[in-house]
């Protein structure tokens, strides 16, 4: 379902319904997640993805208009560019260790502590917001910032109308 | 869509729910899932709802526009401040143990503060990106 909708996304002209369909992949994502028991990053899926994004692109296409220019040419060299890293991608992963296994290096770096020493070290019983807070705070911080620069830059490119719109004419 | 009885009457009595339901993401985070992130795009959607339904201007007098947009900096400010007042007490820079006398506390205390600094900063970055789009739009049809 999300390869079909991945698909309808690239193929489709009307740019109201490729927000909408965005909007369902999202979604789908975020189902997707739920089955792979990662809740949390579910939870931010469905609200940003499925929710505040769609409604963001909606008011921009209200700005551009909902139909897609035709592209000039269609030349096969992206065509290439996508099977070639696709390929070397699904090569990639052939030396992947095995997926879901528990003794894969990534389960045993530093996750066993967070696992086993969260509790009493930060008394918090959901380990996500504890690793999120807390062991990882600094990274945290730097995406708040990147968040708030996000929006520095929407108000640079757009908001000084409607920042002055009270006083202005 | 001013007019429309059934989409007021609707939105007006599902924002507070929504609002109720955005804190409690953010508070309870530490035992369910959810946080800081989550919760400042719930937040930010009520009060979409809410300007989508009755117009841009309704919302900002409730909100105004200085408002969300201080607000997008006062959160990365107060998560920032969460980290030097840790220094200040003696810990190092978002240690929270400083912050209490029982470490445990200390780490609740701090995850608490900087979450709602998170919630400040996505609740006034979503909205704002929403009144600038929303104006925008509407002074050029």
């Amino acid at each position: 379902m999300l390869a079909t909708t991945g698909f309808a996304l690239a193929k489709l002209r009307n740019l109201f319904t490729v927000v909408m369909l965005a909007g369902i992949y999202s979604l789908l994502s975020a189902g997707l997640f739920t089955v792979m028991d990662a809740v949390d990053v579910a939870f931010t899926e469905a609200a940003v993805g499925a929710g505040i994004s769609t409604v963001l692109f909606l008011a921009a296409l209200a700005l551009v208009g909902h139909r897609e220019k035709k592209s000039a040419s269609a030349s096969a060299l992206p065509l290439v560019v996508v099977v070639v890293t696709g390929a070397a991608l699904a090569w990639g992963t052939v030396d992947l260790p095995p997926f879901g296994n528990p003794d894969n290096p990534v389960h045993h770096h530093v996750a066993d502590h967070y696992l086993e020493e969260s509790g009493h070290e930060i008394g918090v019983p959901n380990v996500v917001t504890a690793v999120l807070a807390s062991y990882r705070g600094y990274d945290t911080m730097g995406e708040a910032t990147v968040v708030f620069t996000a929006v520095v830059g929407v108000l640079l490119l757009l908001g000084r109308r409607s920042g002055t719109r009270r006083s202005g004419p | 869509m001013r007019e429309e009885l059934v989409l007021r009457v609707a939105a007006k009595t599902m924002a507070p729910f929504i609002v109720v339901f955005g804190l409690y993401v953010h508070f309870h985070g530490d035992y369910s899932p959810g946080g800081g992130f989550q919760a400042g795009v719930i937040l930010a959607a009520a009060f979409v709802l809410l300007s989508l339904v009755f117009g841009l201007d309704a919302a900002q007098r409730v909100l105004p526009f200085w408002f969300v947009r201080s607000c997008a900096a006062l959160g990365v400010l107060a998560y920032a401040g969460v980290g030097f007042a840790t220094m200040a007490l003696g810990g190092n820079f978002l240690g929270y143990d400083a912050l209490a006398s029982d470490p445990e506390k200390g780490q609740h205390l701090g995850i608490l503060l900087v979450e709602a600094g998170v919630v400040i900063t996505v609740f006034g970055v979503m909205t704002t990106a929403f009144y600038v789009f929303a104006g925008r739009s509407r002074t050029e049809p």
